[in-house]
């Protein structure tokens, strides 16, 4: 595995999507840095010729007939949504900036 | 006069069908306790007493012209907020998802509908199910009914604790890395953690697909079979579920029928867990104890090992995080939970959304899967971990030859004060002896066993049977719960 002296927070946040506060980031990243030595562990086992286990109790192509059922009513679907159109339409925040529109 | 608030699912069911108490009866009551001892546990994040109270009487009512939906119908039982109710709200404890409300049932909550049981409240739990105590809780800290200056365990930590002190019949957990057997353990009842596959998921807010599992938190073994009778079957909306057989007439019905003692029965005891430090003396000798009563019943001990139980703590704090980072991606701002409205345009929507919404152990978990699955770990992480479960798994078939049941302590120590485990790495600890069941996939049940007379606390053992073997687990159980007698109830 890998030297463990160095945990890009900054980076690992902006892969996942998350605004961290800059005063809880150092205490994250030494919090990560101690979860990580102790999973170093893991190391030290052979593990070469092992199969990785997803699922435990594995199933494989589980099928069903393709059936047209009634799905969920649209007004209730977006009773959850921050914003609508005309209840009609999930509204999101602008997704591309002015110049990019050119 | 019977303490209504004591009842089990299956004592209340008699009395139900006599005609000696009705559901509207015994859900005020029900009420009346949260009520009155709420107030101190916060066992609840939310409850409509009107609505309760109308299911209770439609229960009532039902029974009245003989069209009864099964023996449980009336029946109160607690969800913890991680489990979707239609028209209720599931915050899974977190301000991004605090207000939102499920449009549609989960599996397990269709089926206890159509068993006639009362849906009771929401429970509080850690934030998405992340961690062991439920302080990780955004809205309340819950406290446990034996100590309130305690934790409750968790993360089903509001589960636990309501059905302890008589706030409600039953409950629905789920467990992960134990976070049913856990808070069973230190609240005093019983839990059970199912085979992978046995109940299934849908409508079970995802924290790490391969390992979540809901089962039943009850009072007793009896309650926990009913349960397990009432959740279980495979399901065509999730498809890890699986076709499995039940014994015949159920797993209530086999407990019914199954012997008083053990004779025959081999269990294994792992050299590995009695080498684990840092088990208090009290936790020790409660299992000690129990050990010799499970002798006394006929059964027979014998050493076994499972080498890989010193990584199996390593591999679920890659697996459990590297899966929750997936899932959790989903709350994003957009489509339903919290959004900043203030951030302009949708990449800005999505950081300050997730960053406001997740409290610090759930941002913890998403950035420690989301290294793991990084460019350059992947392989050395991830893949490591799902290979070493595949040894851990291994461990379990093996020992498996050589008995039918395994036994352990639930936990190193009973239940911790607020703010005791402040150290993530301390908190994730706890969870030492229940967390490989979750990567193996196999079932294993909590039991009281005993008063630790260090904390005065409750203590549990823990006895794990291979895959689908539900059935053994609660025939040694049972037979124990019957040989160590009524367990005291916390005097909140």
């Amino acid at each position: 595995m890998s030297e463990i002296g160095k945990i890009n927070v900054a980076h690992i946040a902006e892969l996942a999507r998350l605004n961290l506060r800059e005063e809880t980031k150092e205490k994250l990243e030494e919090e990560m840095r101690a979860i990580v030595g102790y999973v170093e562990m893991l190391s030290e086992l052979d593990v070469s010729g092992i199969e990785p286990t997803a699922h435990a109790v594995p199933r494989t192509n589980v099928l069903r007939e393709d059936v047209i059922k009634e799905s969920f009513p649209r007004e209730e679907m977006l009773a959850n949504a921050p914003a609508t159109v005309d209840q009609e339409l999930v509204k999101v925040p602008q997704v591309l900036a002015e110049e990019g529109m050119a | 006069m019977t303490d209504l608030k004591r009842l089990t699912m299956v004592e209340a069911s008699n009395l139900l069908s006599r005609g000696e108490i009705t559901s509207v009866q015994l859900c005020k009551e029900c009420l009346d306790r949260i009520s009155s001892v709420d107030g101190k546990m916060k066992a609840f994040l939310s409850l409509n007493e009107e609505e309760v109270l109308s299911q209770a009487k439609e229960s009532d009512a039902r029974r009245a012209s003989g069209k009864a939906l099964g023996p449980f119908d009336g029946v109160p039982v607690t969800i913890k907020d991680n489990i979707a109710v239609k028209g209720q709200k599931c915050s899974c404890a977190s301000r991004i998802l605090e207000n939102f409300v499920s449009p549609y049932d989960a599996t397990v909550i269709a089926k206890l509908r159509n068993a006639g049981m009362v849906l009771m409240g929401r429970a509080n739990m850690d934030e998405f199910a992340m961690g062991s105590s439920c302080e990780n809780s955004a809205f309340q800290k819950t406290a446990n009914p034996w100590d309130i200056t305690r934790v409750p365990g968790g993360s089903s930590g509001g589960s636990a604790a309501s059905v302890a002190a008589g706030e409600t019949v039953i409950a629905l957990g789920s467990d992960t890395g134990g976070s049913i057997r856990q808070p069973a353990s230190f609240c005093g009842i019983v839990g059970l953690k199912p085979t992978y596959g046995r109940v299934s998921r849908y409508g079970l807010v995802a924290f790490a697909s391969s390992l979540d599992q809901i089962g039943p938190m009850s009072k007793d073994v009896r309650d926990s079979a009913a349960m397990l009778d009432l959740i279980c079957g495979e399901d065509e909306r999730d498809s890890t579920s699986l076709p499995a057989p039940v014994p015949e007439g159920g797993f209530l019905a086999a407990l019914e029928r199954s012997g008083e003692d053990l004779k025959g029965m081999k269990i294994g005891v792992p050299k590995e867990y009695f080498q684990v430090e840092g088990v208090a003396d009290g936790v020790k000798k409660v299992t000690e104890e129990a050990m010799e009563k499970l002798k006394a019943l006929g059964a027979e001990f014998v050493e076994i090992t499972l080498p890989h139980t010193k990584y199996a703590m390593a591999c679920y704090y890659i697996i459990a995080p590297a899966e929750a980072s997936a899932n959790l991606a989903r709350f994003d701002g957009i489509r339903y939970g919290y959004r900043n409205e203030s951030s302009g345009d949708l990449v800005r929507t999505y950081f300050d959304s997730r960053g406001e919404g997740f409290g610090p152990e759930v941002t913890r978990r998403i950035m420690l899967g989301t290294y793991v699955l990084s460019s350059g770990y992947y392989d050395a992480y991830y893949v490591r971990a799902q290979k070493v479960r595949t040894l851990i798994r291994r461990d379990f078939v093996e020992a498996f030859g050589k008995c039918d049941l395994i036994f352990t302590p639930v936990t190193p120590a009973p239940a911790f004060h607020f703010g005791e485990k402040s150290d993530p790495m301390q908190m994730y600890l706890s969870d030492v002896f229940t967390t490989a069941l979750n990567l193996a996939g196999n079932c294993g049940i909590s039991v009281p066993a005993g008063i630790d007379r260090e904390s005065n606390m409750p203590s549990g053992i823990q006895l794990i049977a291979p895959d689908l073997a539900e059935e053994k687990l609660f025939h040694a159980a049972y037979a124990f719960e019957k040989a160590r007698g009524a367990f005291p109830v916390p005097a909140l």
